[in-house]
């Protein structure tokens, strides 16, 4: 009887079919990128060494310190719903804050990485792309540029996920009784950083 | 009930998963940065799959929630591996 009355106000919300409805999601976006990962192996198979020289002009340092911006900011935002949990607003908004500004940061770094790109001339349908390089390059930077920039995408779509959980939780309708926005904002975020996990490897560690 | 669904996990807990997280991916830059052929893909890739399970586990909650969104997910990554070795049966006798 006490549960009812409780959540009379909350009839509406339900956390477990939010969060289920999150991970239907989710597996929508993994097999998004699924499908570019089986189309990224079977070029590599195929093409084998334009892959390995390809590789070579990617920036190894970019790519570690991107890794480990997204591995910090994953953290940052798993340790805010611990604390909306314990009820420390202030540290929440602080660690949400400290999320959004981590993958400004990212942004920031792709978009110096893929102007050095352009310095080159390589960039989807260029001169140089066209005539100097050979068949499995144009494929390994064709799908450099369209993975890395779907999941930079997908760091944008992120941030505004984020800035309106955020919102949500300084106004307080979401808080230690609702917090399912901020945990499925969460997962988004934690989505993005599993991409990345073997975006990483695959483009940056090739040799 | 309400118990369960709340678990909060201490903040020390996600700092440890996050300095396996960093400590795997200096392994696997390092491991490519040694000369061993096919197995430094294979070993950046476990690697890899090791950072996204402890990502799955603890930063996604899946070890804290229901059994079905764990067996959800693996479905979802056996179709993916499904579809993959279907894609190189093709590829590798043609």
């Amino acid at each position: 009887m006490e549960h009812v009355t409780q959540h009379a106000a909350d009839q509406h919300y339900d956390p477990e079919a939010n969060k289920l409805g999150m991970w239907l999601f989710i597996f929508t976006e993994l097999l998004l990128f699924g499908g570019l990962f089986i189309v990224y192996s079977i070029y590599r198979f195929l093409n084998p060494e334009s892959f390995k020289m390809a590789g070579h002009e990617l920036n190894l340092t970019i790519g570690a310190i991107n890794t480990l911006i997204l591995l910090v900011s994953s953290m940052t935002i798993a340790m805010s719903t611990s604390a909306l949990q314990k009820k420390n607003k202030g540290l929440t908004v602080l660690l949400l804050e400290i999320t959004i500004m981590l993958a400004m940061i990212f942004l920031i770094n792709k978009y110096f990485e893929w102007g050095v790109k352009f310095d080159h001339g390589i960039w989807p349908g260029s001169e140089h792309m066209l005539n100097d390089l050979s068949h499995g390059e144009i494929l390994f930077f064709g799908l450099y540029f369209v993975m890395t920039g779907l999941h930079a995408l997908h760091i944008v779509v992120g941030m505004i996920i984020i800035i309106v959980a955020l919102n949500r939780v300084q106004k307080g309708t979401v808080d230690e009784n609702r917090p399912t926005l901020l945990e499925n904002a969460g997962l988004y975020w934690h989505l993005v950083d599993l991409i990345w996990i073997f975006l990483f490897p695959l483009f940056y560690l090739i040799h | 009930m309400e118990k369960e669904k709340h678990h909060i996990v201490p903040y020390k807990v996600y700092f440890y998963i996050l300095a396996l997280l960093i400590t795997f991916t200096f392994l696997s830059i390092g491991i490519t940065k040694i000369n061993l052929g096919e197995y430094s893909v294979l070993g950046a890739m476990i690697f890899a799959t090791i950072k996204s399970i402890l990502v799955l586990a603890w930063f996604m909650h899946l070890k804290f929630d229901q059994p079905f969104l764990r067996i959800m997910v693996g479905f979802v990554i056996l179709l993916f591996f499904a579809v993959i070795f279907i894609t190189f049966l093709d590829y590798y006798y043609r």
